[in-house]
C-alpha cells in the first residue's frame, strides 16, 4: 500500500511541480503586489483605492451575469436538442461549435466589429432592404454579444457532456411511468444535467468577468470593464500594484461565485431546481 | 489515381519552391553608403526594440533596412516592437530585457533621462548626424544632445470624411458639435483624449494643475454624448469606410487613409496641436554599445532614411531625405507644411498628476 503511494506521488510529482510553479508561485506573486506599495513596503494603500473603481466592478458583474444567462438561454436546448441527433451527426455539430475556436479570439472579434459598425454588414443589408438602420458599434449589447459569442462553446461543451452521460433507459422508464415530455424534462433531464450546467455557468462567468480586448473593440471605447483597467494598469500606468490588488479582488469574486455555485452541484441528480 | 495526387503535390511542391525563391529577393543592398562600416562586430547581435510597422521592412521591393545592416556588418539584428511608450517603459523596468536601441517618444525619452535607463551618445562618432535638421536638435528632453537622435516627427490633426461634414471644421470643438452626434470618434488613451480638450479650452498640455486637469475632465464628460467611439488604431477602418466624420489622428496616417479614401481630408486646427518626436536611444544596460552607433549611423544614411520616410509616412527629420528630388512625400502640406501650425510637446509629468488623470479618465468613460 505504501509502496503504491509512493509510486502515485512519484507519478503526480512533475504535475505539482508544474502547478507549483506556475500556479502557486504567481498566486503569491500577485498577493505581493497587492500588499505592497511601489516600494516594497506593506501597505493597504492599493486596496482602499479599490473603492474608485466600485462602479466598474458593479458594471463588470452586470455584464457578465447577463451573458451567462443568455449563453445559459442558448446553451441548454441546443445541447438538449444536440443528444437527440444521431451519432454522426452529434459530432459533426461539435466540430461546428469548436470551429469558431479555432481562430484568434482577436480576429473574431475584429470580424464582429465589421459586421456591427455603421456601415458595416449588417448595416448595409438593412439598407439595402430600405429599412432603417440600427446603430450597434459601441453599445453595451455589442460588447454582450461579443461575450455570448466568444463564451457559448464553454457553455454548450459541458451540458452536452452531462447530457449524453443520462442513461437513455432512464428516459424510458421515465415515459413508461407514464411522464409526458415537460415531466420528463423537468424530473429527469435538468435535474441530471445539473453539474454540466454549473461547470458551464462558471467557465462563462469567470472569462466574461475579466473580459477586456472585447470590451474595447466593441464597446468602442465606451465600455469600462475591470479587465480593462487591470490591462491599463499593467501596460500604461506600470502599476502594478493596483492592477494586482485589482486581480486579486477579483479573484476573491470569482472564489465566492464558484463556491456558491458548487453548492448547487453537491445535490448531484437530486437537486430540483 | 495516385498518379494524379503524385504531380498535384509536385506541382504543389514546385509553386511554394517558386514563391519562397520571390521572397528572398527583398532589396538589401544599400547603394551609396555615406558612413564607414566594419564587419568587426561580425557575429554579435543588435537588439532592437521599436515601434510597430516603424521600419522599412523590404515589403514591395523596399529597402529591407535589417536585412541590409546585417549583410553590410555581419552583425545579427534581433528586432522585437511594442505599440506604446508605456508598454515599452514597462517591459524595460521590468529588467527581464536588455536591447541596444530603442526609440521613444520625447516625454518618454525625458522620463527614462531622469531615471538613467539611457546610456550617452558620442555623436561625434556619427559621421551621418550633420543630417538630422537643427530644428530636431537640442529639444526640451535632451538639450545637450546627450542620449537621442531624432528618428521621426509628427502632428496630431482632425480628419475628416468631406461628404459627410457641413464645413471643412477649423477647431477642435467641431468634436463637441451637435450636428456630429454619433459620427465623432477620439483618443482611447488619457494624455491624446485631454490633449484636445485642453486645446480647446485653451489650458498647457503640460499643466501640473490639478483643478486645469478637472476642468478638461469636464469638457471631456460633455463630449460623450457626441461620440461615436474611442478608437486607436481601428481609426484606418472606421475613417476609410466611412464609418465616422470626424477623428483626431497622426499626419502620417492620414495619407496612407486617404490612399483608401479620397473624401477625406486633414486640418490642423486652429487651437494648435500636439508634435511628437520619436528619437533613438541606447539603454543603459546595453550589451552592444559601438555595434548601436554604427546601427544608429546606418539608420541616418540617406538612402535608408529615405526607405524608410516612404515607408512610414512620418515627416523626416533628415535634411537628406526632405532636399531629395526623388523623395515621394517632398513638400506634402501635410507633413511639411508651409506655415507651421502651433505645437506643443507632451513632458513627462509628475506620478500624481498621471495618476489624477488617469482616474479623471476613468471617471469620463463611465460618465458615458
Amino acid at each position: 500500500m505504501t509502496k503504491r503511494s509512493a509510486r502515485q506521488a512519484l507519478i503526480n510529482a512533475p504535475y505539482m511541480l508544474w502547478a507549483g510553479i506556475f500556479i502557486v508561485v504567481p498566486l503569491f506573486i500577485v498577493m505581493y503586489y497587492a500588499f505592497t506599495d511601489s516600494t516594497g513596503a506593506f501597505s493597504f494603500a492599493n486596496i482602499l483605492a479599490l473603492a474608485d473603481y466600485a462602479e466598474v466592478f458593479r458594471v463588470s458583474i452586470i455584464f457578465s451575469v447577463i451573458a451567462t444567462i443568455i449563453t445559459l438561454l442558448i446553451g441548454y436546448p441546443f445541447a438538449y436538442c444536440l443528444t437527440k441527433l444521431p451519432v454522426r451527426a452529434q459530432r459533426m455539430q461539435m466540430m461546428l461549435v469548436m470551429l469558431p475556436m479555432w481562430m484568434n479570439l482577436l480576429i473574431r472579434t475584429y470580424s464582429w466589429m465589421n459586421i456591427l459598425e455603421k456601415n458595416g454588414l449588417i448595416n448595409t443589408v438593412l439598407s439595402g432592404l430600405g429599412l432603417p438602420t440600427a446603430n450597434m458599434i459601441g453599445t453595451p449589447g455589442a460588447v454582450i454579444l461579443g461575450m455570448v459569442y466568444n463564451y457559448l462553446p464553454y457553455m454548450i461543451l459541458p451540458i452536452y457532456t452531462t447530457m449524453a452521460k443520462i442513461d437513455p433507459s432512464l428516459s424510458e422508464a421515465a415515459e413508461d411511468l407514464g411522464c409526458n415530455a415537460w415531466q420528463k424534462m423537468r424530473r429527469l433531464i435538468v435535474p441530471m444535467s445539473i453539474p454540466g450546467v454549473v461547470s458551464g455557468i462558471t467557465m462563462v462567468f469567470v472569462p466574461s468577468i475579466s473580459t477586456f480586448y472585447i470590451s474595447q473593440k466593441l464597446g468602442g471605447g465606451k465600455i469600462l470593464l475591470i479587465g480593462d483597467i487591470i490591462e491599463r494598469q499593467i501596460q500604461v500606468s506600470y502599476n502594478y500594484n493596483l492592477g494586482a490588488s485589482l486581480s486579486f479582488v477579483l479573484m476573491v469574486l470569482i472564489l465566492i461565485s464558484m463556491a456558491i455555485m458548487n453548492r448547487f452541484s453537491n445535490g448531484e441528480g437530486e437537486m430540483v431546481v | 489515381m495516385k498518379k494524379i495526387i503524385c504531380v498535384i503535390l509536385a506541382l504543389a511542391l514546385g509553386i511554394t519552391a517558386c514563391l519562397s525563391m520571390a521572397g528572398c529577393s527583398t532589396n538589401d543592398t544599400v547603394e551609396n553608403l555615406e558612413g564607414e562600416y566594419t564587419t568587426e562586430y561580425a557575429g554579435t547581435t543588435l537588439n532592437v526594440f521599436n515601434w510597430a510597422l516603424y521600419i522599412s521592412d523590404g515589403i514591395e521591393g523596399s529597402l529591407d533596412v535589417n536585412a541590409a545592416f546585417e549583410k553590410l556588418t555581419g552583425i545579427d539584428v534581433n528586432y522585437s516592437t511594442y505599440d506604446s511608450n508605456e508598454a515599452m517603459y514597462g517591459k524595460m523596468k521590468s529588467g527581464a530585457v536588455a536591447y541596444d536601441i530603442v526609440i521613444p517618444s520625447d516625454y518618454m525619452i525625458q522620463r527614462m533621462i531622469n531615471e538613467d535607463m539611457l546610456r550617452e551618445i558620442d555623436v561625434t562618432k556619427l559621421s551621418n548626424y550633420h543630417y538630422i535638421d537643427d530644428k530636431y536638435k537640442g529639444l526640451y528632453y535632451d538639450p545637450d544632445n546627450k542620449y537621442s537622435v531624432a528618428y521621426n516627427v509628427g502632428m496630431v490633426g482632425l480628419i475628416y470624411n468631406t461628404t459627410l461634414v457641413e464645413e471643412a471644421p477649423t477647431s477642435w470643438k467641431v468634436m463637441w458639435d451637435e450636428r456630429y452626434t454619433g459620427n465623432v470618434l477620439t483618443f482611447n488613451n488619457p494624455r491624446d483624449a485631454f490633449a484636445i480638450a485642453q486645446f480647446a479650452l485653451n489650458i498647457d498640455l503640460n499643466t501640473t494643475d490639478i483643478a486645469e486637469w478637472n476642468r478638461a475632465a469636464d469638457y471631456l464628460k460633455q463630449q460623450n454624448k457626441i461620440l461615436q467611439g474611442r478608437v486607436m488604431d481601428e481609426v484606418f477602418n472606421k475613417m476609410e469606410s466611412a464609418n465616422a466624420a470626424i477623428a483626431p489622428y497622426y499626419a502620417g496616417d492620414f495619407l496612407s487613409m486617404q490612399e483608401e479614401n479620397e473624401d477625406l481630408a486633414f486640418v490642423y486646427p486652429e487651437e494648435g496641436t500636439n508634435i511628437f518626436v520619436d528619437a533613438i536611444c541606447i539603454p543603459e544596460n546595453c550589451q552592444n554599445y559601438e555595434a548601436a552607433l554604427m546601427y544608429i549611423n546606418f539608420l541616418m544614411e540617406p538612402e535608408v532614411a529615405l526607405a524608410n520616410a516612404e515607408y512610414i509616412y512620418y515627416a523626416s527629420p533628415n535634411t537628406a531625405v526632405v532636399n531629395n528630388e526623388n523623395y515621394s512625400l517632398k513638400d506634402n502640406e501635410i507633413l511639411y507644411p508651409e506655415v507651421e501650425p502651433k505645437t506643443q510637446y507632451f513632458h513627462d509629468l509628475p506620478s500624481d498628476v498621471r495618476t489624477h488623470y488617469e482616474n479623471l479618465w476613468n471617471e469620463v468613460i463611465l460618465a458615458d
